[in-house]
């Protein structure tokens, strides 16, 4: 089984050499830790950032310079800003390559839920679901059951949709899952999971 | 025609007025018009409605305009680090439209530009499209989204000229110049008003006619969300 640092590597193996990428909060972000070498990515924030560098040293923080996350962070030589609705044109104008997002829920026909609990409190979409909708691949990340054991791969989700029929690829704690026709097809199983294991953790239709 | 004034106060006199629509930038509460909120607190300005990406936290940014009561209506995208909108939300008494973060961004550029409404694929298949008017284009489903028309836009950058050019800083500029070109009136604070020729006019983010009053002023501008690393030693 993965832990959250295997499965930002294994995520990590998503970046193909000169993609714009958008990272979610999460897990996602700690994908930035894990480009693999020879690769280079050019991470954007869509709060209008282009090139999105680590954390500032203490006390270099700018209050201008933030991400997505609210988060304090810094600029690179190749770095470019722009406002909002300039973001938003590329990540709907399918210019941004690929965004790995976290997910409460997705279904074998790429649905994706990971935006609020109907009775709970709602925080609110952000650019979850312009990313979904806009960018060329959207591939999830996300623990494959719930605390109490039950599959977060389902037939149909339950919870509110950020997008339907988006996801194109699930990497969990166990393996990585490819939606296709029909339902999802294993692509491998995390170490030390064998695929009986997955297929039982796995609500969802697994097509051969 | 003077575009500069002395102060927020001044340079709100005549456009507040209760139940009207206001386009404010920012992101989180970063390039947020905090001299503006302020001044529209001491208004007293009531039942409006507000299209900005947050609502600022509890006792900064538009979250001092929620603590007074005098907001009816949120239009945002993502709005959790405000306990007291929660309170207000959740008890009937602050109605709150969700908005894409990016359809919320073209309604205001849309809006600006005098385009009233526009098909996107964003929400397709969840509750934002409900009630909304869906359209095929190339054998994919779009839903229609209107434009913004806000009788007043509240905006911040970090320097102009006093012809109301506008000059952002980094990441600061976010929903600052849709918002700005959405309102009826915009009125911008800076931290600093430059002689007219100071600023390179291949570099003007906003060009003024955007801009119809303008004020100059110190600003907290407070951190959200503080992270750093460490120097190697």
């Amino acid at each position: 089984m993965w832990d959250r640092n295997q499965m930002a590597e294994r995520a990590g193996r998503e970046l193909h050499d000169g993609w714009y990428v958008n990272l979610g909060i999460g897990i996602p972000t700690l994908v930035a830790n894990y480009i693999p070498a020879g690769v280079s990515v050019t991470l954007q924030s869509e709060n209008g950032m282009l090139g999105m560098g680590p954390f500032p040293f203490e006390g270099e923080e700018d209050a201008d310079l933030i991400n997505a996350g609210k988060q304090t962070i810094t600029e690179l030589p190749q770095t470019a800003y722009f406002d909002s609705a300039q973001s938003f044109a590329m990540i709907r104008g399918g210019k941004i390559a690929m965004a790995i997002l976290g997910a409460m829920e997705v279904a074998e026909n790429g649905d994706l839920a990971n935006w609020m609990i109907p009775g709970k409190l709602v925080k609110g979409m952000g650019g979850a679901m312009d990313l979904v909708a806009g960018v060329g691949r959207v591939v999830v990340v996300m623990d494959h059951t719930s605390k109490h054991g039950e599959s977060k791969v389902l037939k149909a989700c339950t919870l509110p949709l950020t997008g339907a029929g988006v996801v194109n690829r699930i990497i969990t704690n166990l393996g990585v899952l490819d939606v296709v026709a029909g339902g999802l097809k294993i692509v491998e199983c995390a170490d030390g999971v064998t695929e009986a294991e997955l297929r039982a953790a796995t609500e969802a239709t697994i097509v051969d | 025609m003077k575009k500069v004034f002395p102060t927020a106060d001044a340079a709100l006199d005549g456009v507040l007025f209760d139940g009207m629509t206001i386009a404010a930038g920012g992101f989180g509460l970063c390039g947020i018009p905090e001299l503006l909120i302020a001044a529209i607190r001491d208004a007293g300005t009531k039942d409006l409605t507000i299209a900005s990406n947050n609502a600022g936290v509890d006792g900064f940014g538009l979250g001092i305009l929620l603590a007074t009561r005098q907001v009816k209506k949120m239009i945002s995208s993502y709005v959790g680090e405000n306990a007291e909108f929660m309170r207000q939300y959740l008890s009937g008494e602050l109605e709150l439209e969700f908005n894409p973060q990016g359809t919320l961004a073209e309604r205001l550029r849309a809006g600006g530009a005098g385009i009233p409404g526009f098909y996107t694929r964003t929400g397709v298949g969840t509750v934002i499209a409900d009630g909304k008017e869906h359209k095929d284009f190339d054998g994919k489903t779009y839903i229609l989204e209107r434009g913004i028309v806000a009788d007043l836009s509240i905006v911040k950058a970090w320097r102009a000229d006093p012809s109301g050019n506008l000059e952002f800083r980094k990441t600061a500029r976010n929903f600052n110049p849709p918002a700005a070109t959405a309102g009826k009136v915009c009125v911008a604070e800076v931290e600093e008003i430059v002689p007219l020729g100071a600023l390179d006019p291949d570099k003007i983010h906003l060009p003024g006619i955007y801009v119809h009053r303008l004020i100059q002023g110190a600003h907290e501008k407070r951190i959200e969300n503080r992270t750093t690393r460490k120097k190697e030693a």
